[in-house]
């Protein structure tokens, strides 16, 4: 199937879970927030929540700012 | 001189002033500057990660146990966008405080205070420390503080623009109308800014692009926090008042007679 990550379209296993997207993608756990469809994903459900084709995710970190 | 701490959210502060991890050279170099300027408080953006997501991260020149980390809503032109992105820095672990933007305008990055208000009464309900960047204008100030606000941060001038405090007489009665703590937040541009800000009888001052975009960046955080300390003091200290003409140091009696 296919989803959007930051923009970027990617294919991925179909029923992959957030919490196996973000291992599949390197993404450090500290400090990040993961949002699915404009809706935030709370970290305890990072292995529950299935992705389904076209969604939508953001995957966010603190970065340098004023 | 004794002195109370700056309290946010019910935390303690001893440092007065507030710094960004925006624009610097290196991260190392911020790291520097951190340490330099005192602070204990350190904006930061929340930014879609790189993916995939490694490389070097600012977090990593963060001791996240001695820093307070503050995240701001900058790039957030609606108050739905700001909502949205404070409450995905709250998932993140970043805590309850938020330097809550909301931009009216690209090029002088002045804010939207409608739209700030509106975020702010909601975050406030939702158990945010909400710290709003705003106008110098008491009237909202005052709003603001009645919508819930933790504090009020007025800018001094447009954001990373260096140009000072461009009216401090509002952000005078800024001060004599609000009981919230006031900030001041962005315009600075030296050392002296962030003096005046202080001796205005601000609570803090705020800054980014003053000490990253500094020749030297680790020397100006030193200097910002000599600045805000010795503004500070001379705040508590008391002022004398300014008059035209000469008043003598020296007593006027007793002077040698050289007349012949």
């Amino acid at each position: 199937m296919k989803i959007t990550v930051n923009g970027r379209e990617m294919e991925v296993a179909d029923g992959l879970s957030v919490e196996a997207l973000l291992t599949h993608l390197a993404v450090k756990r500290e400090f990040t927030a993961v949002a699915v469809n404009r809706e935030i994903t709370p970290r305890a459900s990072y292995a529950s929540v299935a992705l389904r084709d076209g969604d939508r995710v953001e995957i966010v970190r603190p970065m340098g700012g004023g | 001189m004794h002195d109370t701490n700056l309290v946010l959210g019910g935390k303690d502060f001893t440092s007065r002033l507030i710094v960004g991890t925006g624009k610097y050279s290196t991260n190392e170099i911020m790291r520097q500057a951190h340490e330099e300027s005192g602070a204990e408080i350190v904006t930061v953006a929340v930014r879609r990660v790189s993916l995939p997501g490694k490389g070097e991260s600012i977090l990593d020149f963060i001791d996240t146990k001695r820093f307070t980390l503050l995240p701001n809503t900058a790039g957030c032109y609606t108050a739905d966008e700001a909502i949205r992105t404070a409450y995905l820095a709250r998932e993140a672990g970043l805590g309850e405080m938020l330097k809550l933007e909301v931009i009216g305008d690209a090029r002088t990055l002045f804010p939207d205070v409608q739209g700030l208000l509106e975020a702010t009464k909601t975050l406030a309900r939702e158990g945010f420390v909400v710290m709003p960047y705003t106008n110098d204008d008491p009237i909202i100030a005052k709003r603001l503080e009645d919508a819930g606000a933790a504090c009020v941060m007025p800018l001094g001038a447009p954001i990373g623009s260096g140009l000072g405090i461009r009216n401090p007489y509002n952000i005078k009665i800024i001060l004599e109308t609000v009981s919230v703590p006031v900030i001041v937040d962005a315009g600075v541009g030296t050392a002296s800014d962030a003096a005046i800000a202080m001796e205005l009888g601000c609570d803090g001052v705020l800054m980014n692009t003053a000490i990253a975009g500094a020749r030297d960046a680790v020397a100006m955080a030193r200097a910002m926090r000599l600045a805000v300390e010795a503004g500070r003091l001379a705040y508590k200290a008391g002022r004398i008042g300014k008059k035209l003409y000469a008043t003598a140091s020296s007593p006027l009696e007793g002077l040698p007679d050289w007349t012949s």
